[in-house]
């Protein structure tokens, strides 16, 4: 089928190194010694761990359960024990530990019983929920979530779908043996989201540098009748991008501001996610290994399938590395970083490691001053203008920085593979960019602070002036009884004369009705007890709280509040001038 | 005649200018400071009264009414200059040891519930009743240390917050120097 390609601005051309691994067929590399398996391992939530130190684990069997939507669930990739649920290194350029579950294989190798679904029989949720529990995530490098991929955006038709087999970078060779020999699985896989997605055209893009993939996957195309195009793209680092791939295929550029191509009717998966997701579905099989390049400084450089979580070191032995090797190189020349230490786990990402040495990654001379040549803008497939990026970034004007969109370097590289006074340019941007993440964090922190902050204030005064208003209608309702009391005994003392001594035998007569026997001695002693009571009171009235004319206005109000406090514990009866009880008092 | 009709005009003008004006007064009238909601974007939002003001807002009224700029220890020495570089002042030292950020932490055994610290918190990152536990509520701490002075068990702790896969950030490429052969 003829068609007409485009091109996009920029890109390198970078020796490609591919030959050294991709005449050999896929191997499968033996079981490790143990395996730690991440539980993070894709974009979105962090999978919440399912198994405990002790438990026995089949191969296949979830150890990780997807958190949210935009998350994948983590499987054990053999049977076995698992010995701990750690921090342990996961391949990452900070060489930080993560939360990882370290499994002894027992060496049986003995599957869980695995559910194939027919994904033409069932709704899409069950299927998307069954690529979530499988664990499929994007096989190219950022790895998301495939389910999330598949979901169409509402309104916006499905144009092109595209199955991105480009492998632009050098060394790295899995997808290229992946469609040589599983081609037919890959279709079957790609078939499947057609079915899913429901796009107009299906178009394959394979780098030309991989004439062998591309017969494989047209035979495998023709095969199974479906209406696929297999079209190679001229080899171009980066023609394997998402968006440069799109450009290539359709056209189509894709606005940076962009966060899904599925807005604008594309969506491009890698080979490897449509393969893996076809085994998911046809054979119940999780996503627990991958194919992975051995090569770099190493004696005999090859494929292997390899279980996730196997330690890397153990893996870059298979090929017999050279004696000089000095590290470890994941991921390919021009994105990749050299891992902290051997024992790093693969992950599902994980499409190459190169035996890094000194003869062929020279160590770079040191950076030079920018000389305003302008080859990196010529390079950048983003039309970027990367030496204004890097001199923001440099001084840490990251407003202008975005202004000048760093957001849209996809950190391929070319800038810096082109720079003649070598400068580590994508190194800048990624510092740009982390510091602005950083930032943007530690504002939103600080607003919600601010916002908590006052609204506290906000609190805090609004219970104050609650407790006024109460003070103040405490002190209304004393003040009304007080009046009310004052007005009833003088009503009383106009009515009847004052109780006094002689007439207090009538008062007791009146009040003691039931006391029948009221004797002369009985009644002598109650009208002295009444007369030393009236007295009592008299003087208890008498008595005002001392040393309160020259209170300050903040100590008449602690001690209103204190009085307020007593009221409210019925320490003291609310009388106005309520005698304070006898510990209270200034003796 | 010409002088009067030259006045007369001159006059007209001053009352359609004035009437202007004394619309745009009223109609575009700045509501606040300006220049404080700028000043406390910047400031970090502890809440900590590290700089001796009970607030940022406060201390932010205070720099717009001449206080130093270097008081502010959470905001470190790149608040400072972000300070000055809005304020057109001169970039000092801060006052006080830059920390790193921090996050409280209550030993919950040794906790007795005494809501002091509730009290203290100005964000309301922690949570606890009378007699119960308290836990501080992490992602909303802002680490002011206000709550350590009034815990009559001394039961807050400051820690560090640790460098973790998520706030880890890419270290600014550092250049080789190479001394001359």
């Amino acid at each position: 089928m003829l068609m007409n390609l485009f091109k996009f601005k920029g890109g390198v051309k970078p020796p490609s190194n591919k030959l050294q691994s991709n005449h050999l067929p896929i191997a499968q590399a033996p079981m490790p010694s143990r395996l730690v398996v991440p539980l993070h391992q894709s974009i979105g939530g962090t999978p919440r761990p399912v198994v405990e130190a002790g438990d026995k684990v089949l191969k296949g069997q979830v150890i990780g359960n997807a958190d949210g939507w935009i998350s994948a669930a983590v499987h054990a990739p053999t049977s076995g024990t698992v010995l701990e649920v750690a921090m342990h290194i996961r391949p990452h350029p900070s060489g930080l530990d993560s939360l990882c579950v370290v499994i002894e294989p027992d060496g049986k190798d003995k599957w869980i019983t695995r559910t194939p679904i027919d994904h033409k029989a069932v709704p899409p949720a069950d299927v998307f929920h069954h690529l979530q529990q499988c664990g499929i995530v994007g096989l190219g490098g950022a790895g998301f979530p495939a389910h999330g991929k598949l979901t169409p955006t509402k309104g916006v038709p499905m144009d092109e779908l595209i199955i991105n087999g480009a492998e632009c970078e050098p060394f790295i060779t899995c997808d290229d043996l992946l469609m040589r020999e599983r081609a037919e699985e890959v279709v079957r896989g790609i078939a499947l989201f057609r079915d899913l997605l429901q796009p107009k055209t299906v178009i394959i893009g394979i780098e030309d540098n991989k004439p062998e993939a591309i017969a494989a996957m047209r035979a495998a195309v023709d095969a199974q009748k479906e209406p696929f195009s297999v079209v190679a793209v001229p080899t171009l680092y980066p023609a394997g991008g998402a968006k440069q791939l799109i450009r290539v295929l359709t056209g189509k550029e894709v606005p940076g501001s962009m966060r899904s191509t599925a807005d604008m009717g594309v969506q491009v998966f890698n080979v490897g996610t449509a393969y893996s997701a076809w085994r998911a579905i046809a054979h119940g099989e999780p996503l627990i290994s991958r194919i992975l390049t051995i090569t770099g400084n190493v004696h005999a450089p090859r494929n292997y399938e390899v279980l996730i979580g196997t330690p890397m070191g153990e893996l870059l032995a298979l090929a017999q590395p050279h004696p000089d090797t000095d590290g470890i190189l994941m991921g390919g020349p021009m994105m990749g970083f050299l891992v902290p230490n051997p024992q790093v786990p693969v992950v599902k990402t994980t499409n190459c490691l190169i035996a890094h040495d000194d003869r062929l990654f020279p160590p770079k001379a040191p950076e030079m001053p920018c000389i305003r040549c302008g080859a990196c803008a010529r390079a950048c497939p983003h039309e970027l203008q990367p030496f204004e990026m890097y001199w923001f970034s440099r001084a840490k004007n990251f407003g202008k920085t975005q202004e000048y969109n760093i957001f849209d370097c996809i950190e391929c590289g070319c800038c810096s593979y082109v720079c003649p006074s070598r400068i580590p340019l994508v190194q800048y941007f990624r510092f740009a960019k982390s510091e602005i993440w950083a930032r943007e964090r530690e504002k939103n922190a600080s607003d919600q602070a601010k916002t908590r902050f006052e609204f506290k204030q906000l609190r805090e005064e609004r219970e104050k002036a609650d407790k006024a208003e109460k003070l103040a209608k405490a002190a209304a309702a004393q003040a009304a009884k007080k009046a009310a009391e004052a007005a009833a005994a003088a009503a009383e003392s106009s009515a009847s004369p004052t109780p006094d001594a002689p007439t207090a035998p009538l008062v007791a007569a009146t009040t003691d009705a039931p006391s029948a026997t009221v004797t002369p001695e009985n009644d002598a002693k109650r009208a002295t007890i009444e007369a030393a009571m009236a007295r009592a009171k008299a003087q208890r009235e008498a008595v005002q709280p001392k040393n309160t004319e020259s209170l300050t206005a903040e100590q008449q109000k602690v001690a209103a509040e204190i009085e307020a406090r007593r009221v409210t514990a019925h320490l003291i009866e609310p009388e106005p001038a309520a005698p304070a009880p006898t510990s209270e008092k200034p003796e | 005649m010409d002088i009067l009709l030259a006045i007369s005009i001159m006059a007209l003008g001053a009352v359609v200018l004035g009437a202007l004006l004394g619309f745009a007064a009223i109609k575009f009238k700045v509501e606040g400071d300006p220049l404080v909601e700028k000043i406390e974007a910047i400031l970090p939002q502890t809440q900590c009264g590290q700089c001796g003001f009970p607030g940022c807002k406060p201390y932010a009224e205070a720099i717009v009414n001449g206080e130093e700029i270097n008081k502010c220890p959470p905001g470190g020495a790149e608040g400072v200059q972000r300070l000055a570089d809005l304020l057109g002042r001169e970039v000092k030292p801060l006052d006080a040891e830059e920390k790193p950020k921090q996050v409280a932490i209550i030993d919950e055994n040794t906790c007795i519930g005494c809501t002091l610290c509730i009290q203290a918190c100005p964000v309301d990152a922690i949570v606890g009743a009378a007699k119960q536990m308290h836990t501080i509520i992490a992602p909303q701490c802002t680490g002011c240390e206000l709550c350590l002075p009034p815990c009559p068990v001394e039961c807050i702790r400051m820690e560090v917050i640790p460098e973790t896969i998520d706030n880890w950030k890419w270290k600014y490429p550092v250049v080789e120097i190479k001394a001359a052969a």
